[in-house]
Formats: C-alpha cells, sequence, structure tokens
C-alpha cells in the first residue's frame, strides 16, 4: 500500500505523521541551511590556511583545524588497540556468564556517561592525576576513553558477522585461536571496523565539553608543536567566538565559517565511513 | 615458528584481550570512584542536608543543588515534551508509512541530524532560536529555558527516532497482515497492533533520548542565558547542572571546596543518566524476551 492510498484511507493519522516527519526535516534542513549560507562566504583560502589575526577578527582558523586533526588522530591512537582487543574479547573468548554481562553493562553504562563527566575525569586523571598538565595529549586521552564504548560496540557487530564456518576451518587446519583472529577474522571484518571508527571519531571530533578543561584553549600562537602543549580545537573556537569573545557581532561570520568547516569535516568522515560500508556490501553480494 | 611458541603467543593473547574486556568495568568503576572521593572530601566541608535543601547556588557560600537539578529536569521535560510526540510520529512514519524512495532519504536524513555537533546546535540556538523566541513572545532576550527544551529535543530526536523505529520494524509482519486480514485499516493496526507491540522498545527510546538530554552539555550552555536564580518556567534563564560545571571548572582554585562541589554536581548528574540508562536497557531486554 503506497503513502496515497493510506492517506485517503484514513487522513488525519496520516497527515499527523507526516507533519512530523516533515518538522523533524525541517530542523535539519534549518541548521545546514543557517550554517551555509552565512558560513559559505566566509569561507575561502586564506580563511582555511591562515592563523588568527587582530585578535580573532581577522584571519583564518588553520590552527584549529590542525588542533581537531591532530586531537582526532591521539584519539584514535588511544582508543583503537583497547575498543579492539575489548571487542575480540567479547566475541571471540568470552562466553555467556555473568562476568560478561557485567563487562557489557559497563560498556553500555559508558556510552551512557554525559560528556562532561568524561571531561572531569580527564581533568582528574590526566590532567592532574598522571601529570600531563592541560595538553592535547590529556584532550586526546579524554576523547578516547569517550569513543571506547562506540568504537567497542560497533568493532563486535563487524566481528559477529564473520562466518562461524571460517573461524572453525582455520581452527581444523590446525591454527591457533589467535591465529584464526589475527588472519582469518580480523581481515574478513576490517571494513565493518573501519565504518564503525570513523563514525566513533567523527563524534570525537565534534565534542567540546571534555575538552574544556583538558586541553583546549582560546588562542596558542602557531600550530600544535608538541604533545604536552595546549591547542585549539574547532568546536571550542566556535564556543569561544559565539560566547566569549570581546566583540560578538564582529567575529559573528568568522563562527559562521568556523560552523561550517565543523560541520563539513564531520560530514566528509560520514561520508568515507558510508562508501566503505557500501563498497563492503556489494563485496559480499 | 616451532609449535610451543604458537601456542604461548596464544596463551598470550588471550590474556590480553581478557585484560582489555575488563578495562571496560575498570573505566565505569574508577569513573565512578573519582566523583565519589571528592564528593566526600565536598561533604566533609559542606553538610549533605544543605547540599540538598539550600536553595541557592552561589560558590561562596550556598551550595545548593536545588535550582541546578530545577533547571536540568526543566529543560529535560520540556525537550521530552517536544521530542517524544515528534519522535514517535516520525518513527511511525518511517517505518509504516514511508515507502522506496521517500523512506531511503528519511534514514540519512536522521543520521545527518544525530552527526550534527551539539556546539553547532547550540550556535544555532544563539543566532536563530533566541531572536525568534524574543520576537514571537515580546521578550528582550530569547535565551531561557525554552530554546534549551527546543535544542535539547533536536539532540535528543536521532536517538528516539532510531530506537523507536527499531522496536517498531520488529514487530512481526504476520501479527499486522493478520489484523488487515480483519479488515483492520492502517491507523487501526497501527494503533492497536503495532504501538502496543512496540510499546517497551518505545519507552527504551524515550528513556536513553532524555539520558542524552540530560547529560548534554555545550547546547544548555550556551543558549539558556546562564542565570543562577531559582527557574520559575520556560522563560527563565536558567543553568544546569551540566552547564555550571563546564563554566566554573575552568575558573576554580584547584581542592576547594567549590572544586569538590562542582564534583558533587557531577555524581549527581551521573547517577541520574546511569539510573535512566538502566531502566532504559530493562524495557530492551523485555522486548528480546517477547520475541
Amino acid at each position: 500500500m503506497n503513502f496515497k492510498a493510506i492517506f485517503k484511507e484514513n487522513p488525519l493519522p496520516a497527515t499527523m505523521l507526516l507533519f512530523c516527519t516533515l518538522l523533524v526535516c525541517t530542523f535539519l534542513f534549518l541548521i545546514l541551511g543557517e550554517i551555509f549560507s552565512k558560513g559559505l562566504s566566509a569561507l575561502s583560502w586564506s580563511f582555511i590556511f591562515d592563523a588568527p589575526k587582530n585578535g580573532m577578527t581577522k584571519g583564518g582558523i588553520l590552527p584549529a583545524i590542525v588542533g581537531t586533526l591532530l586531537l582526532t588522530l591521539i584519539t584514535t591512537l588511544a582508543s583503537l588497540p583497547i575498543g579492539i582487543a575489548c571487542a575480540i574479547y567479547l566475541s571471540e573468548y568470552a562466553k555467556n556468564n555473568t562476568t560478561t554481562q557485567i563487562i557489557r553493562a559497563a560498556i553500555r553504562n559508558l556510552a551512557g556517561v554525559p560528556s562532561i563527566i568524561y571531561g572531569l575525569f580527564g581533568l582528574a586523571l590526566f590532567v592532574q592525576g598522571l601529570q600531563l598538565g592541560t595538553s592535547i595529549l590529556s584532550a586526546g586521552l579524554t576523547l578516547g576513553l569517550l569513543s571506547l564504548p562506540y568504537i567497542i560496540t560497533t568493532t563486535e557487530e563487524a566481528l559477529k558477522t564473520v562466518p562461524q564456518s571460517m573461524r572453525e576451518g582455520a581452527l581444523a587446519l590446525g591454527a591457533t585461536q589467535f591465529e584464526t583472529i589475527r588472519d582469518i577474522v580480523l581481515p574478513a571484518s576490517i571494513p565493518g571496523i573501519a565504518t564503525g571508527v570513523i563514525l566513533s571519531l567523527s563524534r570525537a571530533a565534534g565534542e567540546t565539553a571534555p575538552i574544556l578543561f583538558t586541553g583546549a584553549a582560546f588562542y596558542v600562537t602557531g600550530l600544535p608543536g608538541n604533545l604536552f602543549q595546549e591547542f585549539m580545537a574547532l568546536p571550542y573556537h566556535l564556543y569561544m567566538l559565539t560566547t566569549q569573545h570581546q566583540s560578538i557581532a564582529t567575529v559573528r561570520p568568522l563562527a559562521y565559517g568556523t560552523a561550517a568547516v565543523l560541520i563539513i569535516l564531520v560530514f566528509m568522515l560520514n561520508i568515507v565511513a558510508f562508501m566503505i560500508r557500501n563498497k563492503f556490501r556489494k563485496q559480499l553480494k | 615458528m616451532n609449535n610451543r611458541l604458537r601456542v604461548r603467543i596464544d596463551k598470550v593473547f588471550k590474556v590480553v584481550f581478557r585484560i582489555a574486556g575488563f578495562a571496560c568495568i575498570a573505566i565505569l568503576v574508577s569513573i565512578f570512584m573519582m566523583l565519589l572521593y571528592n564528593t566526600v572530601a565536598f561533604f566533609s566541608q559542606i553538610k549533605p542536608l544543605d547540599f540538598i535543601t539550600d536553595t541557592q547556588w552561589n560558590p561562596s557560600r550556598h551550595f545548593g543543588l536545588l535550582p541546578l537539578l530545577a533547571s536540568t529536569l526543566l529543560v529535560t521535560l520540556g525537550a521530552m515534551a517536544i521530542a517524544i510526540p515528534l519522535g514517535i510520529g516520525t518513527a511511525l512514519f518511517i517505518s509504516e508509512y514511508a515507502t522506496g524512495f521517500v523512506k531511503n532519504m528519511l534514514k540519512p536524513a536522521v543520521e545527518m541530524l544525530s552527526a550534527i555537533p551539539s556546539v553547532v546546535i547550540g550556535f544555532l540556538g544563539i543566532v536563530v532560536i533566541s531572536p525568534g523566541i524574543s520576537n514571537l513572545f515580546g521578550l528582550s532576550n530569547g535565551l531561557n529555558a525554552l530554546n534549551g527544551a527546543i535544542l535539547l529535543a533536536i539532540m535528543a530526536l536521532p536517538t528516539i527516532i532510531t530506537v523507536a523505529e527499531d522496536a517498531i520494524h520488529a514487530v512481526p509482519m504476520t501479527v499486522k497482515e493478520a489484523s488487515y486480514g480483519l479488515g483492520a485499516t492502517k491507523w487501526a493496526t497501527v494503533k492497536n497492533i503495532v504501538l502496543p507491540a512496540a510499546y517497551p522498545g518505545i519507552i527504551a527510546a524515550i528513556m536513553l533520548g532524555m539520558g542524552r538530554a540530560i547529560g548534554e552539555t555545550m547546547t544548555v550552555l550556551m543558549a539558556t542565558g546562564n542565570s543562577l536564580a531559582f527557574p520559575t518556567g520556560f522563560f527563565s534563564s536558567i543553568r544546569t547542572i551540566t552547564a555550571t560545571i563546564a563554566i566554573e571548572m575552568g575558573e576554580v582554585p584547584f581542592q576547594t571546596t567549590h572544586y569538590y562541589g562542582l564534583f558533587a554536581l557531577a555524581l549527581i548528574l551521573f547517577l541520574i543518566t546511569m539510573a535512566v540508562n538502566v531502566l532504559a536497557e530493562r524495557m530492551v531486554n523485555r522486548i528480546r524476551k517477547f520475541q
């Protein structure tokens, strides 16, 4: 039955549900329309490749872009090994017992912990406890913890799609369980893992609350040089330009530009993830 | 490589993977212990009863949870009032009404909405929703609880839509076909068969969306006006628990009463979101049993 037929049958509920859906789509188009209609005009090569000038009122956002990319790299390095190892444990080794259920419950709860609490935890553990100071390393490690539950969940799903018969084949040929995982299970599930990891990272790249007190700074001269420096990041830059700058009206176009760059960056990561997923699906067929 | 070495490597990695699994429990427990440790330090200086009953948060003398908690609950309830009908309506439309091209376009649209960083939505609250509210209601300032509620609704919508759609989609086709076979219309089937069957999943969707809204920081920090006064309604400027931590943690001296107080707030937030998520999980488990 198509929508027209359903509509004729009982117009009121159909209209109401359509209205809800259209309103949700309106939110999306309102956000994208507002940001891109006013942000794209601020975009230029010099906006992307220049450092801020004249107390942020002129110049570009290169340090913030580089800061966010570097931060995402550290996040990946911090969360990927533990995340994949944990997913392998859950998918390949763990028996369905109470301990495993507790681990799964812990992961679900970690996914629900508000990002600001990860920020506090990063402050207490990395900045103060391990004496890393407010630095890009502390912020990256904090975001790594935040991404961990998403990476584990998506990686485990990817591992589960590998047919059991492939594992049994490897084991029957005399491979140890570790060799089976390394040579059979992981290679077969890499596209799925990559999709999940990139999506988790795109989420981490847009996070602001966890880096508020672990290392983000409003202005740093030059590009990030070492891991123990404070750094500029796109989401934090947007927050500061919008709420903390002395002349908010003057820097508004720059704020729109920053928002546009941030959304483009996040969407690009999402598109890469979907392209990997689609390519993988075609290969399966 | 000889076999003994291969077996040894196998055993070593078995332990490594197991440690990684237990690390997740360790992280959650350490977060909780870190919050608890600092909260205990706070309660050694401020009486817990004062923390719960004081109606003022004014960190030189007054550490009252109530205005912040009331603000958090106010924006969250407002957000849910908007997001629940919209989210469930959209989930029903995508799952039961939309077909073909429209259906294939709606899912990526919801995913795009969920991919937009919260700081961008907060920015939108300042530049679009705030002037909108002040014009519509003739207020001098549109940075208030209503603004925060609208933004949090946008943040919670993708979660609610995705989880509710999964639950609605999971209702077996045979059950729906039995209803059509008895002559029920599409809407009658949705109302009497699909919604009751998907009910636990829909509740889970609402709870998960609510958990997301309660813990959300940047949007409420940017768009609700940051007033410490006790909230009186949706037009009052407010400050939630999350926003208070975000603003004050950057300025507070290390290991003062104020510093510990912010961890106490975080502990309350942690417990609330955890309770909401555990309830949601119970609902999801109920659907699994139902199937």
